[in-house]
């Protein structure tokens, strides 16, 4: 069976090369401080009941608009007197499920259209990716506007909002990767030996892709959370008064005058979250291959 | 070559057919009677029976979906019933705001970000280009309505140089036109200025060392022209499919700008109509921004050939991405 | 006028990047004469082609830089002349081909502007008038209905009539100085010939000295006057073709021509190459830097760095054992030998 031999020996290198991934991407410093900051993030996540200092919601009119470190609030209060310190730990779970939510709605989605139209070819193909090339036709965030306006405020409804808008892209980047692994020879000697199209499509196709998916995703996950911002920002994005960002950002608006740091705390966490992700996406695409351009 | 333009032009018709029916579908997907929603919770039933009737939601959904595409057609977008007034008019009245926009926050990009991005390259490893890679890095993870904000915040709140909000007017002066467009032209015009930027170094980079350039060196051209004319011509295609992107791209920033700033465009048109509940608008609105984002882009495939003639088209199906 | 066109004496040159210095030229010294021919020849790495570059102030910088010597072109130091200056000589007095015509053109550009941009830039004429002259080039340089041609764009060129195309923008200023960077070694053996005839004729024509960089000695038998024979940044024999061919002197050019291919060679006759590989640029070199792989070798030559010494008329040679006094016994052959492959 020298055929599964040679596929045996393609999944082992497979494994090799992400183990010396993670080596490049530690010794990359601009990519391990990205990590970094994707790290901090998720266990802010996963903590905030313990990091918070106040429940996010409670409001208190008695104490509306402090300042930074004022009465215990490390962060001052919004203009309900909630807590923002508090807001910013429990908005960051927010932009993480709506960031990875969105984005593994797009990817399963987009990777099954895109492995459908690349691999049965066809009229397939064209029918999927027209409609794909309709779906990118759109602003991604208008596209997210217009189906919260119909859809309504929630994290539900924002998760498939900005995922539907990431459908097309993985299509795209899977389906081209299904077409140029479709070429290579051990494809075909998989067929030839008899196997049935799903297990080609998911023993060999998929895992082949998986490279440049992870890339694309990583960089998704910036995007959508941006998207996620923007929408809360309008007033379509989460049901208040849960804390997200974007609504912080959208309270802080309207008082620039008196207490500035309510507009500017939660967009320098969007900022920094941004930035750290497009740091290590940028450094796993190095790492993967320096010459993939997604 | 005119076949080519020919073939893509008939090729945007599908395109814009699928986003017709997206739309629909979308729109559609509304729970409930959309003129109930329309109207409000104070509407009696006899308001919104009319409004049933005056939208054709009484017909069935196939019917309805083959008069929205033949008025679609015909380029009958109907009427505004919270803004009083046909659609096209709508359009007509806010799009130029929202081209004046675009527009100069395009030219701040490419008047920014390339020459940036061409000094970077040039000067690979320095400060510069250090202090060009950090920028370029926020500016591309910028979520655009926080920066208009601090926008506001710094030169409009603390320094008093420019008016927060609004759109000026020509009648008032040139100067307060100008003083109105500055900040949210550099809000809109942050992220393509660091997407020019990022890929016209990278692509700079590429082309630098090529041997041509070399050549041109060795005729005893002066650096900048060969520079700006022998590497920058070569390096001209990924930076034109980023232009195609941003402008598309820039539609979207444009409602969140808009808003920001309470510019009179269609990005804030849509907001409004939004919280009006005005569907119809929204999708017309919509509508009519896939229609400039598909011209864009087709724009865009037929400059390609403009600045590489290696590129061939096939008059065939696809274009050549 | 003076008959010495170019006169190069001590040129170094050394790119640096962070603290480490790779000294890729290293003293070079060489004159030229009017329609004269050299050919500088070396493995890939001796330094050639940095020699080369330098002369035109192209070599990218930093990390590259001049860092000795002087490049006397009619008697002007061309490291001294201002940068206007520098430009206004290259493509003009001095002109250079590079190895891949395949990436030399540029592709954005059609042929004619690439040779008008020359003549406009160098000379005082008008746009019709330039466009005549590149016709007249590309007609000079052999090819075909160049009206048309004019037109086109390098990839509708093959290899061969892009490098004719480069000779046509060399020359199309009358150089005095051509510098031919490995100019037939991207094509393909026929092609090679054809490019050589053509340099050949051109330079009867335009009476143009040629600096001809090559590996191929062939090449240099074929069309220089003199040789200069570099190694690691350094020149080692410097002479007549006449000298060079019949009496080579240096063990190193020995290896260089046991390891031509030549019409001659029988069947079962051995092809040899010289062993080892060239020291590393960085590090610093004592004694003579081909000492390692020289299989002539005593201690005097890891200690002491030989000197360039007139062993004969024209003829100049840097080996300790190489004098007016002494000489080498040329072994019959390297011990370090490779069979002909031949199907």
């Amino acid at each position: 069976m020298a055929e599964s031999q040679a596929i045996l020996q393609a999944s082992d290198v497979v494994e090799t090369n992400e183990r010396s991934l993670f080596k490049k991407l530690i010794r990359n410093r601009f990519a391990a401080f990205g990590l970094f900051i994707m790290l901090l993030l998720i266990l802010t996540a996963i903590f905030a009941p313990i990091l918070a200092t106040h429940s996010p919601d409670k409001m208190n009119v008695t104490k509306t608009l402090l300042g930074i470190g004022a009465e215990g609030h490390l962060l001052g209060t919004d203009n309900y007197g909630r807590d923002i310190f508090s807001r910013l730990v429990y908005g960051a779970r927010i932009s993480i499920l709506v960031g990875l939510g969105a984005v593994l709605f797009g990817a399963v989605i987009g990777s099954l259209l895109g492995v459908i139209a690349g691999y049965f070819g066809g009229k397939f193909d064209s029918i999927i990716m027209r409609i794909m090339d309709g779906l990118s036709a759109f602003p991604f965030i208008l596209l997210a506007i217009t189906l919260m306006s119909v859809l309504g405020q929630g994290l539900l409804n924002v998760i498939i909002a900005i995922g539907i808008g990431n459908i097309p892209g993985f299509a795209r980047v899977v389906r081209g990767q299904v077409l140029s692994v479709k070429q290579s020879e051990y494809i075909e000697v998989t067929r030839s030996l008899g196997a049935k199209h799903g297990r080609i499509i998911f023993h060999h196709v998929l895992p082949n892709s998986i490279a440049p998916l992870i890339v694309y995703a990583t960089m998704s996950i910036a995007g959508a959370i941006i998207s996620e911002a923007s929408l809360s920002f309008l007033g379509l994005g989460v049901q208040p008064p849960t804390a997200s960002w974007g609504s912080m950002l959208q309270d802080g608006k309207n008082f620039l005058v008196l207490n500035p740091h309510m507009a500017t705390i939660p967009g320098l966490a969007i900022l920094i979250t941004v930035v750290g992700i497009n740091l290590f996406g940028d450094g796993l695409r190095d790492a993967l291959d320096p010459k993939m351009k997604v | 070559m005119g076949k080519y333009i020919l073939g893509r032009i008939l090729n945007m018709i599908p395109t814009l057919l699928i986003v017709a029916v997206i739309i629909f579908l979308i729109t559609r997907m509304l729970p409930g009677n959309p003129a109930a929603v329309m109207l409000g919770p104070q509407a009696s039933a006899e308001e919104i029976e009319v409004l049933t009737e005056k939208l054709g939601l009484n017909e069935p959904l196939y019917i309805q979906f083959f008069d929205y595409i033949g008025n679609l057609l015909q380029g009958n977008l109907g009427n505004s019933l919270t803004y009083n007034m046909p659609i096209i008019d709508l359009i007509m009245e806010r799009f130029p705001n929202t081209v004046i926009l675009a527009v100069s926050a395009l030219l701040i990009a490419i008047l920014v970000g390339v020459p940036a991005g061409i000094i970077a390259a040039r000067k690979q490893n320095s400060i510069f280009d250090y202090a060009f890679t950090t920028f370029s890095l926020m500016g591309v993870s910028m979520p655009i309505f926080w920066l208009g904000i601090m926008l506001v915040l710094f030169f409009s709140v603390n320094l008093g140089w420019f008016p927060a909000t609004g759109m000026g007017s020509m009648d008032e002066g040139i100067g307060d036109f100008i003083s109105h467009l500055i900040l949210p032209s550099i809000a809109l015009a942050t992220i393509p200025t660091a997407q020019f930027a990022r890929i016209t170094r990278s692509s700079m980079l590429e082309v630098i060392s090529q041997d041509y350039v070399k050549t041109a060196r060795s005729k005893g051209l002066h650096e900048f022209f060969v520079i700006c004319k022998h590497a920058f011509k070569n390096a001209l295609t990924p930076l034109l499919t980023v232009l195609g992107l941003q402008i598309s791209s820039m539609l979207g920033g444009a409602v969140l700008t808009e808003t920001i700033f309470s510019w009179p465009g269609i990005g804030l048109l849509i907001i409004d109509a939004i919280g009006k509940r005005d569907f119809v608008v929204v999708q017309n609105m919509v509508i009519f921004i896939a229609l400039i984002y598909v011209v864009v882009n087709l724009l865009v495939d037929i400059s390609y050939k403009l600045v590489n003639p290696r590129i061939k088209y096939s008059s065939g199906k696809g274009g050549t991405k | 006028m003076s008959n010495e066109l170019l006169k190069v004496e001590n040129l170094e040159v050394q790119f640096k990047s962070g603290s480490t210095v790779t000294k890729a030229v290293n003293g070079v010294s060489f004159t030229l004469n009017r329609k004269e021919n050299i050919g500088i020849v070396g493995e890939s790495g001796s330094g050639k082609s940095v020699t080369a570059t330098s002369l035109l102030r192209l070599i990218p910088s930093p990390p590259g830089h001049i860092s000795g010597g002087k490049i006397l072109f009619e008697g002007k130091d061309l490291l001294t002349l201002s940068d206007k200056e520098m430009r206004d000589i290259r493509g003009n007095d001095i002109s250079m081909i590079f190895q891949d015509p395949l990436t030399s053109l540029n592709p954005v550009f059609t042929v004619g502007d690439q040779i008008m941009e020359s003549i406009k830039l160098h000379q005082k004429v008008s746009k019709k008038e330039a466009k005549q002259k590149a016709i007249q080039m590309l007609q000079l340089v052999g090819i075909p209905a160049p009206e048309k041609r004019l037109n086109m764009y390098p990839h509708e060129f093959s290899g061969g009539m892009r490098q004719r195309v480069m000779i046509a923008i060399a020359l199309s200023c009358n150089p005095k100085l051509l510098i031919a960077d490995e100019p037939t070694t991207a094509l393909d053996v026929t092609v090679q010939a054809q490019i050589l005839e053509l340099m050949k004729k051109l330079q009867d024509e335009f009476n143009t000295s040629i600096i001809m960089i090559t590996h191929d000695l062939g090449v240099v038998w074929e069309i220089c006057h003199k040789v200069l024979v570099m190694y690691a940044g350094n020149v080692i024999e410097y002479g007549t073709v006449e000298e060079i061919h019949d009496h080579p002197m240096h063990p190193y050019t020995w290896g260089l021509l046991d390891s031509q291919i030549t019409e001659n060679i029988e069947d079962h006759e051995m092809l040899t190459t010289i062993p080892g590989s060239p020291p590393d640029l960085r590090q610093e070199i004592k004694g003579c830097p081909f000492a390692p792989r020289c299989s002539y070798t005593q201690d005097i030559c890891f200690s002491k760095a030989p000197e360039m010494v007139e062993v004969k008329e024209k003829h100049f040679v840097a080996c300790h054992f190489q004098t007016k006094e002494n000489r080498l016994n040329r072994k019959e052959r390297s011990t370090h030998v490779r069979a002909v492959v031949k199907s």
